[in-house]
């Protein structure tokens, strides 16, 4: 079979379409389009929040506290996981040249109950009822469903494995298995807590003090390491050699870069409690493997960025390309900035800070929304059966409000959260400390209002996708003339 | 058919494999790449080698230098403590005027006034003392309880209507509309009378109604002109300063059903030097007696 016209998706391949479960890719997909307007729409009421306080209402239901949880879950359960699932179900499958394990009715229960689990920890945020674990604030009645959710899940994703007509597995699927395995562990981990009642909705966890904030940065952290990092390494590591119908770099460099990735990892969380009481020792580990995490991190950048070679120019004509390509050179800008940030001399700056916000931000916005948006352009076409997407332009169009977006987000945090940290120890000769805490917030107003119309931006861009998406389902062809002057890809 | 274990656009070999059309060169690993890693991994050894690291059962190792974070801020307090103890002590010894009088004291007073100031009393009476409806402007000279030193010093030693602080500055402005003190006529004519006291009356007549019962209601503490009396901290009612607004509305309201502010005492939450300091900077903000 020629790797070229498989990658094109035509012939052979077309005709084992049926022989995967479709369906359920097609639901998470939508669902993953959905959830990131709906987090991104929540993310630009809370910026304008913390910009115009007066926008909290006055209402308990829709006050910063309560909503930003919404935001947080909306965008890295919600929008995210959607997208991993998604992603995973689909890759799994054709990577393996097997149908989903367990039934076509088992994947539909893991879609129901996962957008369930979201409505439920959603509504609780909202009805004020948390955990107050950050990025894990669900209440342990939301905690078990997932739980059960989540098994069937790491379930369909195994048994699929196991069943592969392939003889190896694909490294996509190292990185989908890793993410499944270790959030089953982070999540069950850090979530073991004693409900008050049966009845209840109030439960207390089983730690106390410095051990249950580090259980919390423990699981926080490897949330972006396993969740935002290793699972979208695998969304990476199908669709970029797919769109760009090229070999991957290098299969030495993903085997050493995947295991010391998984190694280092899990170490990093303590740096999240730099000069707190963390004992000395769990700081200089959580920093020093932070550090070491670099290359491992820079492995999938290169391995992403270099299968372009002899495929360079596909990015001036291809926009979904381009979103893709773009994701890795924020995920590597991300992964170097979060090293130095570890760095407890830096990290003594920036802790606390709008800078903390601004490289989650880059991370989220930059590495997972984009390649999530460049999985989606891919996926609809292809799952929908149309002939390409309903317009190249519109990619194009949203492509460059949500960079702009992105850089008026983080560069604004990066000044607020640096300026911030600099009014923070700021000293006069005589010891006295030059301003105080409201004159801190009052200096970041400005900043406040410039990311928030990044988010704005992004939100815009985002939109422009549910229509293109829309219109690429209902089967229509926008005529235009073509990008760079090459012809549109087309995909059957 | 193509080789499946060639790139045929670098001619680079592959793995030989295939999944749904995507194959793997076989690159090495990047030089630089491996370099950087081991340069990481060691800067980490030699870390853990001068830092405190790894655990054992009972222990941990303690690196070269016995570096402990909490003898570090303990050690940094004490340095910064200690860089400003002599102006503290001077503080401490003399009198708030004795401070105003000497331009070195005067100086640091001042820097630890305003950082005091910033932290503890800008969230109302806002930055530089400029004032918010309800909480006095510092920057003026019209003072509710007076603007000399020793004035200010007893207000932020105790407060005003201060819980828990026998010493603190009280009174209460009775409630004329909703205890009935004053029927509505009465409370419009004095308001009016008030009002004509700055020049602004809107009813002559009614203003002139409202003189007596002026005398006979709020003389006592207002004094007979409207001037004000710090004693019982009545502001002046003669000029244009007015701490909940001098609109017809808002006087009425405040004869009605009078909003009483209430400060807290900083005696036990700051120092006494500290206490000195604001003392200073507060006189100094532009309405010092």
């Amino acid at each position: 079979m020629s790797s070229a016209v498989a990658a094109a998706g035509t012939g052979p391949v077309h005709a084992k379409h049926e022989t995967y479960n479709e369906q359920i890719v097609k639901l998470f997909t939508l669902a993953t389009v959905f959830w990131g307007v709906v987090a991104f729409l929540v993310g630009v009421v809370i910026a304008l929040q913390l910009a115009f306080p007066f926008l909290n209402l006055g209402l308990e239901w829709t006050s910063f506290g309560r909503l930003r949880p919404v935001h947080t879950s909306a965008a890295i359960f919600a929008f995210g996981g959607n997208a991993l699932l998604g992603t995973s179900l689909y890759v799994v499958q054709r990577t393996c040249r097997a149908r989903l394990w367990g039934g076509d009715a088992l994947a539909e229960f893991l879609f129901w109950g996962y957008q369930l689990f979201i409505v439920m920890a959603a509504l609780g945020y909202v009805l004020g009822i948390t955990g107050g674990r950050e990025y894990a604030e669900p209440e342990w009645y939301v905690d078990l469903w997932l739980t059960l959710v989540w098994v069937v899940y790491l379930l369909i994703f195994l048994g699929t494995l196991m069943k592969r007509k392939e003889p190896h597995i694909y490294v996509a699927n190292w990185f989908y298995l890793a993410f499944i395995v270790t959030i089953a562990i982070l999540h069950i981990g850090n979530n073991l807590a004693i409900p008050v009642s049966f009845f209840g909705a109030k439960s207390y966890s089983l730690f106390s003090g410095v051990q249950d904030a580090m259980l919390q940065w423990w699981y926080g952290h490897n949330a972006v390491g396993f969740f935002l990092t290793a699972g979208f390494l695998g969304i990476m590591y199908y669709f970029v050699p797919k769109q760009a119908n090229r070999p991957v770099y290098s299969y030495r460099l993903s085997i050493v870069h995947f295991w010391s990735l998984i190694f280092l990892y899990i170490w990093a969380g303590p740096h999240h409690l730099h000069y707190t009481s963390l004992p000395d020792w769990t700081q200089t580990l959580g920093m020093t493997f932070s550090v070491m995490l670099w290359m491992p991190s820079w492995g999938g950048m290169i391995n992403g960025l270099m299968t372009l070679s002899g495929a360079w120019d596909k990015l001036r004509t291809d926009p979904v390309l381009r979103f893709l390509v773009t994701s890795v050179g924020f995920y590597g800008m991300s992964t170097f900035e979060g090293p130095v940030m570890s760095i407890k001399a830096v990290n003594s700056l920036s802790h606390y800070t709008d800078w903390t916000i601004g490289h989650v931000h880059s991370g989220a916005l930059g590495w997972v929304a984009f390649v999530s948006f460049g999985a989606v352009y891919f996926l609809v076409p292809v799952l929908w059966k149309r002939s390409g997407l309903y317009s190249q332009r519109l990619v194009e169009w949203h492509f460059w409000t949500a960079t702009f977006g992105i850089v008026l987000y983080i560069t604004s945090m990066w000044i607020s959260g640096i300026m911030q940290g600099l009014m923070w120890r700021a000293y006069d000769t005589l010891g006295f400390l030059q301003f105080s805490f409201v004159e801190t917030v009052d200096a970041m107003h400005p900043y406040y209002v410039i990311r928030a119309l990044g988010g704005v931006l992004f939100l815009l861009g985002s939109l422009i996708m549910v229509y293109n998406v829309a219109r690429t389902i209902r089967g229509d062809r926008r005529q235009e003339t073509a990008i760079g002057g090459a012809t549109a890809p087309v995909r059957a | 058919m193509t080789d499946i274990n060639r790139d045929e656009v670098t001619g680079k070999p592959t793995t030989g494999h295939e999944w749904d059309g995507i194959r793997e060169l076989n690159t090495p690993l990047p030089r630089w790449w491996l370099l950087v890693l081991y340069a990481c991994i060691v800067w980490s050894i030699g870390y853990w080698v001068v830092y405190p690291a790894w655990p054992s059962l009972t222990n941990y190792t303690k690196g070269m230098f016995g570096y402990n974070s909490r003898a570090e801020l303990a050690e940094n307090l004490a340095a910064a403590e200690a860089a400003q103890s002599q102006w503290l002590s001077r503080i401490d010894q003399n009198s708030v005027e004795a401070i105003e009088g000497d331009p070195e004291l005067l100086n640091f007073a001042m820097a630890g006034g305003r950082a005091a100031f910033n932290e503890n009393c800008a969230p109302c009476h806002a930055t530089g003392g400029a004032g918010r409806p309800g909480f006095p402007v510092l920057a003026d000279d019209e003072w509710i309880w007076g603007g000399t030193l020793a004035d200010i010093q007893q207000t932020i030693q105790h407060g005003i209507r201060a819980a828990d602080d026998a010493e603190t500055r009280i009174t209460d402005m009775p409630r004329f509309g909703i205890d009935g003190l004053l029927d509505r006529t009465q409370v419009n004519d004095v308001t009016e009378f008030v009002l004509s006291l700055s020049g602004r009356a809107t009813d002559q007549a009614a203003a002139e109604a409202g003189q007596q019962i002026f005398a006979d209601n709020c003389a006592a503490c207002h004094g007979p002109a409207g001037q004000g009396l710090r004693e019982f901290g009545a502001p002046n009612l003669t000029d244009e300063i007015w701490l909940y607004g001098g609109e017809k509305k808002e006087v009425i309201a405040q004869i009605h059903n009078p909003k009483m502010g209430v400060m807290p005492h900083w005696i036990g939450r700051l120092d006494s030097a500290r206490i000195k300091m604001l003392t200073v900077y507060v006189h100094s903000l532009g309405g010092g007696e």
